[in-house]
């Protein structure tokens, strides 16, 4: 790998800071195996999804402004989300019209953006991971990642190279999960029905482990698997990867 | 269908949602539309290409839409024919009505037609005495069922074989009704004999337009069934009712942007008929009418030009947009509440009707983004959605509640040490709320999650608590 250590800045992102912590120190240690040197900056949030979806563009500049200034000083901005590394690179230049100074910034920190797992291999050519996982695991590739960022054989292709581990292709993975951040909650029903349909395929595909790489997605087909009593663990692909799946995946616990 | 129910999107789509027939036809679209559009694709090395070349051919046209529709209008006058230009449904359907009584028309046939449905030109027509006839089998089926249709390119796709039986018994008391109607052909041979009779009897045809060509002052069409073709030949007068964005400029171009459009639609390389009308029968045409008419149509589209909706205008109607579309496909066409739906309706229809009946559209979605990748015209549908979303935020037209929730959360998105105390917090008390199983079956605030699904307990701290204990920066 290269000579001076690149450096990168953590987008955690709020989903991954409040519901699993892991995700983030995985994303870490792979990150330093790539030879990166990987720092956190406290004063990131959000990347204003949430205001951005829903129309408040206000708000979502004000964010966005933030979240340049805060990863600015950095080689390049990695996040453990193709949601949230897709708002920064493809949403925020577009933002700033009407501030050409703001959006030359955003411009450029939105082409030092990634999302991990294909940081990892586009950029840092890593093709081997020192992990084991033994168990089949399927795949859902969220859909910010796969058509904003074209992530799509990255994945497949690292978790080739762990040990032990099977993968099982889940038939419609390319289709939405029925998340779709607030949508999900605005419209329940519908959301429902989608998540549905996906779970199901995920049972179909007779994997003991589902696996993707942005947390909103995994946090709603943990739930919808949980309460239809499927004992199919989820897990964030980062914490395979990285060798990390001795805590409980998401939605159970250790002592549950 | 001059009365919307996009404002009751929520109910329709329970409806739907627990209808169980609609779903299993809504199982046909989201596997064979699907894999025929993209076996359509694979096959064709330019496609893609193709597709950036229909675009800016479109974009092209809307950049010089004036030019175009006088050089459009200009040949049709060359040839013979006449140009409507109608600022909305009602100075069309008075057109219409005008050209009808100008033969004294009694019966009037059709040809698929999308602005019709949008100017409610049956409902109207049949108000003044004269009766429409829907030659489109889709559009026949739905016309006899009093709906409106259910997808832009298969109207009818919501119904099973034996609901079309049931209408075709309601609605041709003449024949006899024990007759066999439990298959498709038998369907098809009494749809076929009743319409032929129409085509012969038709005074006026109207049918619709794929594409207007500037060069030649001529209107296309595509159907599979040849329909369009005896709607437009055999009456004495035929009418194009098209609004004014199908404008081309060249057959050429008219041509290029067909190649991605049945590929999209039905994963056809063309539609089994492609119609080119240029102006009425000359002194030594074997057949064709005797007048023809071009009712342009703008009803809100000017105004789109000048807005952020412009590149919906590029739309070709193939339907391809609602066939990849999880909403659509969980709730069906009726659900959206007027004449278009899915993710085109839910950018059209607020353009046309008012974000303040059709609001829900634009929201019911997850911006996915598999409608815009396989647009043919590559319009960016979710972005459109947005912008009708950020119009609602302006204009305080939101859900006082949603507005209050998400302006509480960016106050504290905004103010880091503030987020950093609040995550802190909700990390340990949703973690004790999972207590052993760690998740929560109900969760207050989040009944819209917890009523459906579990909500997964967080690890307990934070990252940024971790990671700052770890003395990490």
């Amino acid at each position: 790998m290269s000579e001076t250590p690149v450096r990168v800045g953590l987008f955690v992102t709020c989903l991954v800071d409040l519901f699993r912590p892991t995700v983030g120190f995985a994303a870490v240690k792979l990150l330093e195996e790539a030879g990166c040197t990987v720092e956190a900056p406290r004063a990131q949030t959000c990347c204003g999804q949430p205001a951005y979806n829903s129309g408040d563009r206000a708000d979502t500049r004000a964010i966005a402004a933030r979240v340049i200034a805060a990863f600015e000083p950095y080689d390049y901005v990695v996040a453990p989300s193709g949601s949230c590394a897709g708002m920064i690179r493809e949403h925020y230049p577009a933002l700033f019209g009407d501030d050409p100074a703001l959006q030359k910034r955003a411009q450029a920190l939105a082409a030092r953006t990634y999302e991990l797992v294909s940081f990892l291999t586009d950029v840092r050519g890593v093709s081997r991971v020192a992990a084991r996982f033994d168990g089949t695991i399927t795949y859902h590739d969220s859909c910010s990642g796969l058509r904003e960022l074209g992530v799509k054989q990255q994945p497949r292709k690292l978790l080739a190279a762990v040990e032990g581990l099977r993968l099982a292709e889940l038939p419609g993975a390319e289709i939405c999960c029925g998340f779709g951040g607030t949508f999900c909650v605005k419209y329940p029903a519908i959301s429902d029905k989608i998540v549905s349909e996906k779970t199901a395929d995920i049972a179909a595909t007779g994997a003991d482990t589902l696996l993707a790489g942005d947390l909103g997605c995994l946090l709603n087909m943990a739930g919808k698997l949980q309460r239809e009593g499927r004992l199919i663990a989820v897990r964030h692909v980062a914490e395979v990867l990285a060798g990390m799946t001795d805590g409980a995946p998401i939605g159970e616990s250790k002592t549950g | 269908m001059q009365h919307a129910t996009s404002h009751n999107f929520k109910n329709n789509a329970q409806r739907a949602l627990g209808d169980a027939q609609l779903q299993r036809a809504l199982g046909h679209v989201k596997k064979n539309f699907v894999e025929r559009r993209a076996a359509a694709a694979a096959r064709l090395p330019e496609f893609e290409a193709l597709r950036d070349h229909a675009r800016d051919i479109k974009n092209h046209v809307l950049e010089n839409l004036d030019v175009y529709l006088e050089r459009f209008e200009s040949k049709v006058v060359a040839n013979g024919g006449q140009v409507h230009w109608c600022e909305d449904a009602e100075a069309a359907r008075q057109t219409i009505l005008r050209i009808c009584r100008s033969v004294n028309a009694k019966l009037v046939t059709r040809g698929k037609t999308m602005i019709g449905e949008e100017i409610d030109l049956n409902d109207f027509l049949e108000a003044n005495g004269i009766t429409p006839v829907e030659t489109d089998l889709g559009e026949y089926i739905i016309q006899l069922r009093h709906e409106p249709p259910s997808h832009l390119i298969a109207p009818a796709i919501h119904l099973n074989k034996e609901q079309v039986a049931e209408a075709f018994r309601a609605a041709h008391t003449d024949l006899d009704p024990k007759r066999a109607l439990s298959e498709a052909p038998a369907l098809l041979a009494e749809a076929r004999a009743r319409l032929r009779s129409r085509f012969l009897a038709a005074d006026v045809g109207i049918t619709g337009a794929n594409f207007l060509v500037a060069e030649t002052g001529s209107s296309i069409i595509v159907t599979n069934e040849g329909n369009g073709d005896l709607t437009q030949t055999l009456p004495k007068i035929h009418i194009v009712l098209a609004s004014l964005e199908k404008v081309v400029p060249t057959l050429e171009d008219a041509a290029t942007i067909l190649r991605v459009l049945a590929r999209s639609a039905t994963g056809q390389e063309m539609s089994v008929y492609t119609t080119i009308s240029t102006g009425p029968r000359r002194a030594d045409d074997l057949d064709g009418p005797e007048q023809y008419h071009v009712v342009l149509l703008d009803n809100g589209r000017s105004r789109m030009l000048g807005s952020e909706f412009r590149d919906a205008l590029r739309c070709i109607r193939c339907g391809a947009c609602l066939n990849h579309c999880p909403i659509y496909h969980a709730v069906g066409g009726h659900a959206y509440g007027w004449v278009y739906s899915g993710p085109i309706g839910a950018v059209l229809t607020p353009s046309l009707l008012g974000v303040e009946e059709a609001g829900h559209l634009p929201n019911a979605s997850t911006f996915c983004g598999r409608c815009e990748s396989v647009c043919p015209m590559r319009i960016p549908l979710p972005k459109m959605m947005r912008h009708w979303r950020e119009q609602e935020f302006s204009r305080h037209l939101s859900p006082p509640a949603a507005r209050w929730a998400l302006q509480l959360w960016a106050f504290v998105a905004k103010r880091p040490p503030l987020y950093r105390l609040v995550t802190g917090i909700g990390a340990r008390l949703l973690k004790m709320g999972g207590g052993r199983a760690g998740r929560l079956r109900s969760l207050p605030f989040a009944g819209g999650w917890t009523a459906h699904r579990d909500m997964p307990a967080p690890e307990g701290r934070t990252f940024q608590q971790l990671w700052a204990e770890r003395g990490r920066r």
